[in-house]
């Protein structure tokens, strides 16, 4: 996952306060250095960290913190506030009010902008009911043409070009009376790469966008720009007044401090993030959620969003009330595995949970291991489903040679079902404040929590109740 | 004579400068213009601002040489240097540690070796050279303007489609094909990487050709399965040539930040990288983490791309590097 080397150091850092009952300004000192360095070997644009360490420590040793109970959490707090600040405190949404709306893609060569251009085309449709037309502007590449055309047959949606000898302003402006006539409400124009220093390029750039006005204009950096991103983005944003920001290659193991660096000065915002080469892997930027991401605190808001899409909601109302009067048994438990699966890989899902992240850099998860419960939940009965209580010795014999796994698996197994029942229905019956206090604990016990968990998350959201569990 | 005397007496039209050296140097300057604006600028207001050496002033380096992208550990090291030889010389005056700082980032990259930039050419048969590196650093367009280069030494060129994955990406190689005039080998998109490496490898030999550029698919370094695909499309070469890949080039965009150190170490793991082609060092980044590379895992740089013309790809030269980042303090200091 991206950031994830940042935010092992800052949590390093941070860690160096945060069990502290007391905290002395050296204290705050030393961290700070720690993390000024964290952030630079982040790629964060230096300005920022010399402006970001000097407002975090102002607030840092402010009386408020110091007197607290907890002045370490306090800092962190601080910490994570200030990165978010940092990111552009919140969401922002595409400007789709025309009929049709023009979106430009602008950005350096092999940033990602024609994979973009498919990756958004692709969102919008499925988010928004868009009917997009992509048009191939880039006729200086060699097959970048050929490109988006294939791009356009894998994913089914239409692509206006007129090869590579046509002026790319003339292809903009082509592309968009066939927009209209053919009744596309969205028009993405993939235009050529190019060095923001290159004047001739540039001056195309402003030519399109003056004769079509498009409503976005998105520039397209790479997540692992070093100092650089923001000379780029300044320069782009001077010429074109950009709208938008893709941050693409996040996938990798880049530590993306240009995404800390561009909204802060530039103040143009991010607004989606590229997270693989498939073309179904764009997400919308989420600045306070990439903060505590960043700071290994977890980002429940994307899991339950996840889960949402996936998961029925009366499905999972119906498995909370199961939850609460502990009347979850083998049925409802793979049926919450099913539903796990579609939330992706299992060690994805836990990073996304508060504290869990950090602990299990080095833990190797079995993917596996869920095969192996279901199995052993498919040679069980309808009978022992609906009843674990029912499962005896000779039972669990019985179930272990169906399924192919010892009786010590089985028997495993079983266990950790009824201990995850017994513990959701403490969950249920505590209050917020306790609640509070047991993930704390969790935190910093770092245990991670056994399969099934997850399912646990959309199911208090139904009840109304669980988002303050995740405090710090 | 230290390296900053010697890069100025080269300047000073001394007879022993040839006209190539002097039109390399001039490549360099043009190309590196837009890198070193910032970067002397800083510099140049530092050493205005400071009448004598202290600490602030070192720390002020320090910032300058990281926004080059030069990794944090390396300045670190860099700068623990400078200090160290600063006290060591008794230098008082900051216009002195400019000729300090220039002869310590050479021995950086030096290290005291022989630096040879040129590709290893096989002399009995088929040179193999494997390109690889992260999506959208310019793998394609570098082969493209070495095969131009080879061609116009005589050389016999062939070209392998090694990116069966990226849509576009074959045809790309095709299209560079017919302009510098060589045999192009692919497959379909979405065959096996490896299958066409075979073919490539079993055609360039039955045709007697000299040198075989093989391209591969952007693979960002932390994608476990694509690095293995790698592994196994230079198993196929090794196999099928001995003694190849005689060169393995990674190419890296200037553009990177510190995440260029972890592609290295990752594609070195997997394809005992060579050397490495720095491209779009004709913008404003200064692709400082080559120098972070080379001081930590010792690979050399090989070729800087500073233009958009075949000729403009060309072997790298620290002497002309540096030059070009300072050519200004050369020409005005002292």
């Amino acid at each position: 996952m991206a950031f994830e080397t940042l935010s092992d150091r800052l949590q390093s850092a941070l860690k160096t306060v945060t069990r502290k009952g007391k905290l002395t300004e050296k204290d705050v000192d030393v961290m700070m250095r720690e993390v000024r360095l964290a952030l630079l070997e982040a790629d964060v644009n230096i300005k920022i960290v010399r402006e970001f360490i000097n407002e975090v420590k102002e607030k840092a040793v402010g009386e408020a913190v110091m007197k607290s109970l907890t002045p370490g959490q306090q800092v962190v707090k601080i910490v994570n506030e200030e990165l978010t600040k940092l990111m552009g405190e919140t969401a922002e949404g595409l400007n789709l009010a025309s009929k049709p709306a023009v979106f430009m893609m602008v950005g350096l060569q092999g940033a990602g902008k024609t994979t973009h251009t498919g990756k958004l085309s692709l969102f919008l449709r499925k988010k928004e009911k868009k009917n997009p037309l992509l048009v191939a502007c880039d006729v200086y590449r060699p097959a970048a043409v050929d490109q988006l055309k294939t791009l356009g047959k894998q994913l089914g949606i239409a692509v206006f070009d007129k090869g590579t000898d046509a002026n790319p302003v003339d292809i903009a402006v082509e592309g968009i009376a066939y927009a209209k006539e053919h009744g596309h409400d969205l028009v993405i124009l993939d235009t050529a790469g190019r060095l923001h220093i290159d004047e001739n390029l540039m001056g195309e750039l402003s030519q399109i966008k003056k004769r079509v006005s498009p409503q976005e204009i998105l520039l397209v950096v790479d997540a692992m720009t070093g100092q650089d991103a923001v000379n780029v983005a300044e320069t782009f944003h001077k010429e074109l007044d950009l709208s938008g920001v893709i941050l693409t290659k996040l996938d990798g193991d880049s530590r993306g401090g240009a995404a800390l660096s561009i909204r802060k000065l530039t103040n143009v915002p991010i607004k989606f993030i590229g997270l693989g080469e498939k073309l179904d892997t764009l997400e919308v930027f989420h600045p306070e959620r990439m903060a505590s991401r960043i700071l290994g605190m977890g980002d429940v808001m994307t899991l339950i969003e996840k889960a949402q899409e996936n998961f029925d909601e009366e499905e999972s109302m119906k498995m909370a009330e199961k939850f609460m009067n502990a009347s979850f048994d083998f049925n409802d438990f793979l049926k919450q595995m099913k539903q796990m699966k579609k939330l992706g890989s299992f060690s994805d899902i836990l990073k996304m949970l508060p504290g869990v992240g950090n602990q299990l850099k080095n833990v190797d998860i079995d993917p596996k291991q869920m095969a192996r419960t279901e199995a052993i939940i498919y040679a069980m009965t309808e009978a022992e489903r609906k009843n674990p209580d029912l499962i005896n010795s000779a039972r669990k014999t019985r179930i272990a040679k169906g399924c192919g796994q010892s009786v010590d698996e089985v028997n495993r197994m079983i266990k950790q079902f009824l201990d995850m029942r017994k513990m959701m229905k403490q969950f249920s019956k505590m209050d917020p404040k306790q609640m509070e206090r047991m993930t704390g604990a969790m935190q910093a016990g770092g245990k991670a929590p056994g399969p099934g968990f997850g399912g646990g998350v959309p199911a208090k959201k139904g009840k109304g109740k669980g988002r303050g569990g995740f405090r710090f | 004579m230290g390296f900053f005397d010697r890069i100025k007496s080269a300047l000073g039209g001394k007879k022993e400068v040839s006209d190539t050296e002097r039109r390399a140097q001039e490549n360099y300057k043009e190309g590196l213009k837009k890198t070193r604006g910032t970067l002397l600028t800083q510099l140049q207001s530092l050493f205005a601002d400071y009448t004598d050496i202290n600490e602030d002033l070192f720390q002020e380096l320090e910032d300058i040489f990281i926004m080059a992208d030069i990794g944090v550990d390396t300045v670190v090291d860099f700068i623990g240097q400078l200090k160290e030889a600063a006290l060591e010389a008794g230098v008082t005056d900051p216009k002195e540690l400019q000729r300090l700082m220039v002869d310590k980032l050479f021995e950086i990259y030096v290290k005291g070796e022989f630096v040879n930039s040129n590709l290893k050419m096989n002399k009995e048969g088929l040179t193999v050279i494997l390109f690889v590196g992260v999506n959208g650093v310019g793998k394609t367009t570098s082969i493209a303007k070495i095969a131009h280069q080879l061609k116009g030494r005589g050389k016999s060129v062939m070209l392998a489609a090694g990116d069966t994955f990226r849509a576009g990406a074959i045809e790309q190689l095709q299209v560079w094909g017919e302009r510098v005039g060589v045999p192009v080998v692919s497959l379909k998109e979405g065959s096996d990487p490896s299958a066409v490496m075979f073919d490539a490898l079993k055609q360039a030999k039955a045709e007697g050709v000299d040198v075989l550029l093989c391209d591969t698919a952007g693979r960002l370094q932390n994608k476990v399965n694509l690095m293995k695909e790698l592994e196994k499309v230079k198993r196929v070469i090794e196999r099928e040539v001995p003694g190849a890949p005689h060169d393995t080039l990674l190419v890296v965009d200037a553009t990177t930040g510190q995440n260029g150190m972890s592609q290295a170490k990752a594609f070195l793991d997997t394809t005992e990288v060579s050397g490495i082609i720095l491209t779009k060092l004709d913008g404003t980044a200064k692709g400082g983490i080559v120098l972070a590379i080379r001081n930590e895992i010792g690979i050399p740089i090989k070729y800087v791309g500073l233009g958009e013309k075949p000729e403009d790809l060309v072997h790298f030269d620290i002497e002309q590097y540096i030059y070009g980042l300072f050519a200004d303090l050369f020409e005005d200091g002292a």
